[in-house]
Order: structure tokens, then C-alpha cells, then sequence
């Protein structure tokens, strides 16, 4: 039970007698609400900006089209093992547009030490409908998000470039509740830079892990360096046109038939849309 | 005060407690309080003027006789135990599920004067886990099941009293959920692990926390009271900090745990008496904590503190007993004295 202990008691401590000023004490770090920091961004935009550059020669179409204020959501295909998409994504925005990116990422990251810990410095919130809600609503920031979630980069390198299924719609709900828009983002080249070649769903089991990939990467370079080196694909980007949601904002609940019937134009769209972009693909690796 | 035409008779429960015994001071202030009476198994540890305190045993058996003997219109309910290491884990139930039924049982006689009922609970209710919210509202449910028995047993009483609520329309039932307390007073795991020479952290983790101070704490109770509130409420600081950072504002190093198996070295090292981290506490130390507080301030009460606040005030507390070193305590309750102050022919009251 909460106390005073009486075996040290307790200096006489100056007290204001009457309500001063509310104390807020100015802080010795930059670590958000969310857990970001943009101390830690910087230098992991410094450190990631060659590899944005010249290993995957990240090019956007159509960057205008995200806002320049104001919340929007983000929704964009997944792939790769270990999603090489998402940093690009954040990145890009981050220093083409300067404004921050937030990624939501499965709550898996969170229970990781030292990754989970890196990765909400870097931005990343776990894929909670409320955590999104108020990054959009309340802070209108820029929010990440891959409806596929595991299934999109867990999925064989025979099957890259179709998308999965996205979820329940959760994510045009979001939007819907937070009254911000959807932007698509097609991203053509991940699916190349860590090729998922088998799957093994027993260690998968064993270890508690969505998916337990063997990659093309591992094969090359080993398990370890395997793990953390992609292949040099290059990265396309294509932002579709934001899909403004006419409905009004912090409703009890939307229809759901509305929803699944966005979140499938939402799907069909970005998936026109890398065929498209594949068809016009010369190269995997010259793009 | 406000509204008030007849003075409220308050009945407080855990007086021997931090919160119990500043929410009695706050109270003894107000000229609309007519009547103070505190229960708690152990003596006042703060200097009370009016209050009358009565002994009671663990699971406050005596209340329905103290209510019904004393008509108190209003119970403060700060009994409730949520510092494990301070009691073994039947204690606690006994305290807090047991307590709670037998405030209920008075609460709800038939004839029963109460007509209002502020709880004192914990955000632990919410646990921490990696599935949580960044935030947690009011309504919303906590994502893994309670393992510790301070958990079960706040989330039972929490039912009770939601039970009670909704069976006695014509008592008002506030059930104030607080955040970890920091000020210059109050001890608790995280103020013992804050107080080390080097703060504990898991290895890997470096958790968002979120803070009251304690003087919020007490005047959450009295807001609470005084405007009759009803329902569940969050009482936190705004904002969030990360635990390396409430050890930097100390002027204190981290000294990271083993992230795998903690056990292994707490258990020892509890022995020893050098650190107590309970499982409820280690989870918070790994996923960390945050309370949606806009119910509250909606309702009119104004934080005095933040988060960032409550802990620049736990610091300078700290950094002053660093300094004057702790003396005895100044006060101690006798009961002869206070009975003599209280009810002697020889004592002139002033008369209004």
C-alpha cells in the first residue's frame, strides 16, 4: 500500500499553499507520446539515406498527392521477409516532404528487446485501431499502414506482386472514424530484395514467429548476413489519388458493407496499379 | 462546497495510508465537511486536527456498525492495497475483495445513510502488455488476462462496485483509476527503484510511463467528492516519458536486467532487500503504460502536474533527503493526546 514510510521519514518539504502555475518540467529528451524520437530519426535517415539512394534508388510518381498537412492514412502493399517497404516508404516522405511518417507495425515488434525499442524511436506504433485513430484525429500526422499485415510479407516469391487479402477493412474504418483520406502507395521492388523461397511452419510454431522464411538472401550470404542484407532491386513508388471518405467523423459505427466495399477498391487499384508498373519494369534491377 | 447546504459527514477508509491521511487533511479544511471518521488497522501517520480515527481489522468488518453508528453520508474509499511487496497476496485479497464487500454490505443496508461513494483504484487494472493501446480510455478492456494477484483482486472489487452501482441508483459511485504516484512523499516499487543508486531497467526495453503527483492525487479525491462525480475516471499527468529518461532527470544511470527469465536475478536480489519488482511492475517496466486523462479533465478538475512535473517533483524530493538527512518521524498518534484534543471540557474550541 502506497505510504508514507515512517522509517525515513520524511523532510519537511516546502509546499505551495495555494494552486501555482501547472508544473511541467521541460524535458531532457525528445521521445514522443508514441515512443519516436526525432533525435534518433535523424540518425537513422543519415545512416539509411545511402541505402535509399544508391542501393535501392528509391524514385516516387505522384508525391504531391500526399498532403502537405493534416492526418491521412498511408495504405500500401507489403513484401519482403523482412519488410524492406516500409522503411523506404518512411524514409522517402520523411525527407522528400519533410514530415514525419508513422508505422504501424504488428505488436509483435513491441514485445522484441532492443528492436522494439529502436523501431518506436524510429517511428514505428503497434497496429492498434485506437493508436491510429489518434495519430490521425488528434495529432494529424501521417500514418503507415500494410492492410495485409504478415500475410503480404510472409508470402513465397512465386506469389510477389499479388496482393492478399486486406484484413477486414479495419484500416478504411480508421480512416472513416478519423475523417482523414486513404492514400495508395504502389511499391514495386521489395518483393526482389528478399525473395521468401520456403517457409517452415514448425519453427514458425516453435518460435512464436508470424512466418519462419528461408530467403534467397540466407542461401547467398548465410543465416546472419542473410537476415539483414537485401538484394539491390530498385525501388519504384507510385501515390495514387487519395480516396476522400464522405462520411462523417467519429460516427458510433459505418456500415460495414461501405467498408469492405472501399477497402476491396483500395485493393483492386493498388493491384492495377503495380501491374501496370511491372509491365513498364524493363529490369528488376535497373527498373 | 459548492451547493452544499448541509455539512457532509465523511467516513475514509486506509486514514493509516498516504492517500487516506492527506485526503483527511485536504477535508479538515473544509468548512462543508461537518464529520471526519478514518478506519485503518494502523495509527494516523499524519497530524489530523478533527478527524476521528477508529481501529478496524484487515477486511474492515466494524464498517456497517461505524456506518449506521455514525450516518455518514459520503466514504472515501483509499483502503485499497495496489504495492504488493507491502503485503503477502492473501492479505491483499482480504484487504481489497473482502474490504470492498463489506463497504458494499454497509453501503447498501437498507437503511443506509451513504449516498456517495469515491474509490480509490489503479490503472493497473489495464495491466501492460505489448498488445495495449498506446492509451487506454475508461471503456476500454485490458488485452491479456491478469496473472497477479494485486490485478484479480482490483479487477474484482472494480465489479462489485460496478454491481453496486448499478443496483443502488440513489448512491453515487466514482471509481478513480490512478496512474503510478510519484511526489515528495510517497513511497512505492517505482520510487524504491527510482531511490537506487542505479535505476533498474530491462535490458532492451525502454518503456513510455506515465505519472501523477501526489497532490493531484488528493485533490482528484476531493474533485471527485465535492462534484459528485459518477462513473469510472483515469487520473494520470499528461503525457508520457521513457524510463531512461525519468533516471536522467534523477542524474541517474540505468543498469539494465537480463530481458529473458528476470526472475532468476529479482528473486535473489528481493532477498537481499536491494530491489523488489513484482510481476506487475516488470511488465510495466518492459511495455509501459498510458491512460487516456480527458474524461477527468472534462469533468473540471485541472492537473497541477504532468507527467514530466510529477517527476521533476519527485526529484527534488529526492535530491533534499539526499542532503538533510531523514529525521524521526515528527509526528506519532497517541490516542490519550488526541482524545483529550478532541473531546476535553479543558480544550477551548472556537465557537462559529
Amino acid at each position: 500500500m502506497p505510504e508514507v514510510d515512517r522509517s525515513r521519514t520524511v523532510v519537511p518539504f516546502p509546499r505551495a499553499a495555494v494552486a501555482p502555475e501547472p508544473v511541467s518540467a521541460p524535458r531532457l529528451g525528445d521521445v514522443d507520446a508514441w515512443g519516436r524520437s526525432e533525435r534518433v530519426r535523424a540518425v537513422a535517415r543519415t545512416l539509411y539515406d545511402p541505402i535509399y539512394r544508391h542501393w535501392f534508388r528509391a524514385e516516387w510518381e505522384g508525391l504531391d498527392k500526399i498532403p502537405a498537412e493534416g492526418g491521412a492514412l498511408l495504405v500500401a502493399n507489403h513484401a519482403a521477409a523482412i519488410p524492406s517497404d516500409a522503411p523506404v516508404i518512411m524514409h522517402g516522405i520523411e525527407t522528400e516532404l519533410g514530415r514525419p511518417v508513422y508505422g504501424l507495425a504488428d505488436y509483435l515488434f513491441k514485445a522484441l528487446p532492443v528492436v522494439g525499442t529502436l523501431w518506436a524511436r524510429a517511428g514505428g506504433v503497434p497496429a492498434h485501431p485506437d493508436n491510429a485513430y489518434r495519430l490521425l484525429r488528434q495529432d494529424g500526422q501521417l500514418v503507415l499502414v500494410f492492410p495485409e499485415g504478415t500475410k503480404g510479407s510472409g508470402k513465397l516469391f512465386r506469389d510477389r506482386y499479388q496482393l492478399r487479402r486486406f484484413g477486414r477493412g479495419g484500416f478504411v474504418e480508421i480512416a472513416m472514424r478519423a475523417g482523414v483520406p486513404i492514400v495508395p502507395i504502389a511499391v514495386v521492388g521489395a518483393e526482389e530484395s528478399m525473395p521468401t523461397l520456403w517457409k517452415s511452419p514448425t519453427v514458425a510454431k516453435l518460435t512464436g514467429l508470424p512466418y519462419f522464411p528461408i530467403t534467397a538472401n540466407m542461401l547467398l550470404f548465410g543465416p546472419i548476413l542473410g537476415a539483414v542484407a537485401y538484394f539491390p532491386a530498385k525501388f519504384t513508388l507510385r501515390v495514387l489519388d487519395p480516396i476522400h471518405l464522405d462520411v462523417a467523423p467519429d460516427q458510433e459505427r459505418y456500415s460495414r458493407s461501405r467498408i469492405i466495399d472501399v477497402a476491396e477498391g483500395v485493393r483492386i487499384s493498388l493491384q492495377e496499379a503495380l501491374l501496370g508498373m511491372l509491365s513498364e519494369r524493363a529490369s528488376v534491377w535497373r527498373g | 462546497m459548492a451547493g452544499l447546504t448541509v455539512g457532509r459527514r465523511v467516513l475514509i477508509t486506509g486514514l493509516g495510508t498516504f492517500w487516506g491521511g492527506r485526503v483527511a487533511q485536504a477535508l479538515e479544511n473544509d468548512p462543508a465537511v461537518d464529520l471526519i471518521v478514518g478506519l485503518d488497522t494502523t495509527t494516523p501517520a499524519v497530524k489530523l486536527e478533527r478527524t476521528e480515527y477508529v481501529r478496524a481489522d484487515q477486511s474492515y468488518s466494524i464498517l456497517s456498525r461505524i456506518v449506521k453508528a455514525t450516518q455518514v453520508d459520503t466514504i472515501l474509499h483509499t483502503s485499497l492495497a495496489v504495492d504488493s511487496t507491502r503485503m503477502s497476496g492473501r492479505a491483499l485479497h482480504e484487504t481489497n475483495v473482502i474490504g470492498t464487500m463489506n463497504l458494499v454490505a454497509a453501503a447498501g443496508a437498507p437503511d443506509s445513510p451513504v449516498r456517495q461513494l469515491v474509490v480509490k483504484s489503479s490503472t493497473l487494472v489495464y495491466g501492460a502488455s505489448h498488445r495495449d493501446p498506446a492509451w487506454f480510455r475508461e471503456d476500454m478492456a485490458r488485452t491479456s488476462p491478469a496473472k497477479t494477484r494485486v490485478e484479480r483482486s482490483l479487477l474484482e472489487v472494480e465489479s462489485y462496485l460496478q454491481d453496486f452501482a448499478d443496483e443502488s441508483p440513489d448512491v453515487t459511485v466514482a471509481i478513480l483509476r490512478f496512474a503510478n504516484v510519484l511526489g515528495t512523499d510517497i513511497v512505492t516499487p517505482i520510487t524504491k527503484a527510482l531511490s537506487l543508486p542505479m535505476v533498474p531497467a530491462i535490458f532492451g526495453f525502454d518503456p513510455l510511463l506515465q505519472f501523477v503527483e501526489e497532490d493531484d492525487v488528493v485533490r482528484s479525491l476531493e474533485f471527485a467528492m465535492r462534484e459528485r462525480l459518477a462513473g469510472i475516471y483515469n487520473v494520470a499527468g499528461d503525457g508520457r516519458l521513457p524510463w531512461s529518461e525519468v533516471a536522467g532527470v534523477l542524474g541517474k544511470r540505468v543498469v539494465a536486467l537480463p530481458p529473458f527469465s528476470p526472475g532468476m536475478l529479482l528473486g535473489p536480489l528481493a532477498r537481499l532487500g536491494v530491489l523488489e519488482l513484482p510481476d506487475e511492475v516488470a511488465a510495466l517496466l518492459r511495455f509501459g503504460r498510458g491512460v487516456d486523462n480527458t474524461r477527468l479533465t472534462q469533468a473540471g478538475f485541472a492537473y497541477r502536474y504532468t507527467t514530466s512535473g510529477a517527476v521533476e517533483s519527485f526529484s527534488k524530493g529526492h535530491r533534499l533527503r539526499r542532503v538533510v538527512p531523514p529525521t524521526r518521524p515528527e509526528y506519532a498518534y497517541q490516542r490519550d493526546v488526541e482524545a483529550f484534543f478532541r473531546h476535553s471540557p479543558a480544550v477551548v474550541r472556537p465557537t462559529s
